[in-house]
């Protein structure tokens, strides 16, 4: 499956500056692998040592939250938009 | 030696720069809030050794009547903050409220008459905006569920910064028209302030714009730090025993634990063991689910409340919060609408104090504690109302009596009267008559 992905800034420096990048995964943890390969390190910062998600960064699959679906089994399809996005203060 | 001590206390500020919450990473005091190694968010640092033993009381007694009375512990660099009078709001020793829950000991701080724009809110954007002018910033900007667009709206147009603001479309009227009428750019989104908050934290990355809650967030969220300066300075320079406070992203809550510590850490105030409890609201209270659970990450929710200012689902330092009430003895507790509305009468019965929905939140937790056994009648607790009811009049539309309409005539009037007499009191009023 082909998705876009939207980089946040402080991970911009690992996609040479781009803020989207198109990958090839069919679910969020294939979408993780399909990051590193193009973007070496970039898992780390999105994981922590067993692998799991960061408690501080937040994965949503056009426009929703992955807690609200499979988590990091969430399937993709073609056309997907995934975000990832820092958790944000309160307003 | 006089000399050389206010010089010490000219020196303009006491930051270092940014630290991360998480990994403890350092970062130069720019507009950036996420650490790039572990996603944590970044704290402002502080080297206070220079100021401890050396400010005195007297010294913030002389300073300005407004939250930067406090400026050596605040994150910007000038002499010349943007002060629209915001802060040090009155401390209110309850009566009437606290007879009727059973407490000896209760304050009541009321942010409800905040400056200029009657919520607690207006601390956070004065730190915000002073230092974004610091950094080059011509534009403002905020994601907000209506107070911090009311605040970042007014302090920018005090302050010359343009300004354009992100609410959900489903507001109620008096904050939208309380954030209008400053003349910024409003842009009304379908979708929850979750949803309005990631569409900002975007637009944040391409546009260049100061976002006082996500680029500017280290130096915003350092200016609820003033409610607990403030309230240890309006007790007589000591802390009190417990306070309640309303949770939405759990920011403030953390904050005035933070301002508490700090004041003990310059020895402005004697240590002592301070309880924390946070308040939400029961459709929308993903932290008080996880304090319920014995959790100690949270889980997103989708919020549906009327207390849309503190309906965060995904709420950021929620498990900075949850840390703090447990590690303090104290419990985060939630209430259901009705309570809420019950909350926000019981207050203006009482006290003579109009809260919005949160400040209805955080009184029905409060009562909620006290009947619970979980606040002891003698701590000296204090309760934070951070927001204003005329804000949010939907709420209670319906919930409260109608006027008597009269003719203009003697008669009509003893008539009304009558009738007003005969219609049911609150129960426990009579008694104090």
């Amino acid at each position: 499956m082909s998705v876009k992905v939207l980089i946040p800034t402080p991970l911009q420096k690992l996609t040479n500056d781009q803020a989207t990048v198109e990958c090839q995964a069919s679910t969020i943890a294939d979408l993780l692998e399909s990051l590193e390969a193009n973007s070496p390190g970039i898992k780390a910062r999105l994981c922590d040592d067993q692998g799991e998600l960061r408690r501080f960064v937040n994965f949503y699959v056009n426009n929703e939250d992955i807690r609200f679906l499979e988590g990091k089994s969430t399937a993709l399809q073609d056309g997907d938009e995934v975000s990832i996005i820092p958790a944000i203060a309160g307003g | 030696m006089t000399q050389a001590i206010s010089q010490l206390l000219d020196k303009t500020h006491y930051f270092k720069g940014l630290k991360c919450k998480e990994c403890g990473a350092e970062y130069e005091a720019k507009a950036i809030h996420v650490c790039e190694y572990c996603f944590g968010p970044l704290e402002v640092n502080y080297d206070f050794s220079s100021l401890r033993g050396r400010i005195t009381r007297q010294d913030i007694e002389a300073g300005p009547n407004s939250i930067w009375r406090y400026r050596q512990f605040l994150p910007v660099e000038t002499n010349d903050p943007i002060d629209m009078g915001t802060g040090m709001t009155p401390l209110l020793k309850s009566h009437r409220l606290a007879r009727q829950l059973g407490l000896k000991n209760l304050y009541i701080k009321n942010d409800a008459v905040n400056m200029p724009t009657l919520s607690f809110k207006d601390r956070v954007v004065s730190v915000a905006l002073t230092r974004a002018r610091e950094l080059g910033f011509t534009t403002v900007s905020c994601a907000s569920t209506g107070n911090l667009a009311n605040s970042t709206a007014a302090i920018a147009a005090r302050a010359g910064l343009d300004c354009c603001v992100f609410i959900p479309s489903d507001l109620e009227a008096g904050k939208v028209l309380g954030t209008l009428i400053y003349g910024p750019t409003v842009m009304s989104v379908h979708g929850n302030y979750d949803q309005v908050n990631r569409l900002c934290s975007e637009v944040a990355n391409t546009h260049g714009w100061g976002f006082v809650n996500i680029n500017l967030r280290p130096y915003y969220s350092e200016g609820s730090k003033t409610l607990g300066y403030e309230v240890a300075e309006q007790l007589g320079w000591e802390l009190p025993d417990h306070i309640v406070a309303p949770l939405a992203s759990g920011s403030l809550f953390t904050k005035i634990y933070k301002g508490f510590r700090e004041f003990v850490e310059v020895g402005l105030v004697a240590d002592k063991d301070v309880r924390f409890s946070g308040a939400q609201a029961e459709g929308c209270s993903p932290i008080a689910q996880a304090y319920r659970e014995n959790r100690d990450f949270v889980t997103p929710v989708k919020p549906s409340t009327i207390a849309k200012s503190i309906a965060i689902g995904n709420p950021a330092d929620g498990a900075y919060a949850l840390d703090i009430a447990r590690k303090t003895n104290g419990n985060i507790e939630s209430v259901t609408d009705a309570e809420i509305v019950a909350g926000m009468k019981l207050l203006a019965e009482t006290e003579g104090i109009f809260t919005e929905t949160a400040g209805g939140t955080t009184i029905a937790v409060l009562k909620k504690l006290v009947e619970a056994g979980k606040i002891n009648p003698d701590e000296k607790t204090v309760v934070y109302i951070t927001g204003n009811g005329l804000k949010t009049v939907e709420a209670v539309q319906g919930a409260i009596a109608e006027p008597f309409t009269i003719e203009p005539k003697l008669e009509s009037f003893e008539r009304a009267l009558e009738r007003a007499q005969t219609l049911d009191r609150l129960e426990w009023q009579p008694s104090l008559v």
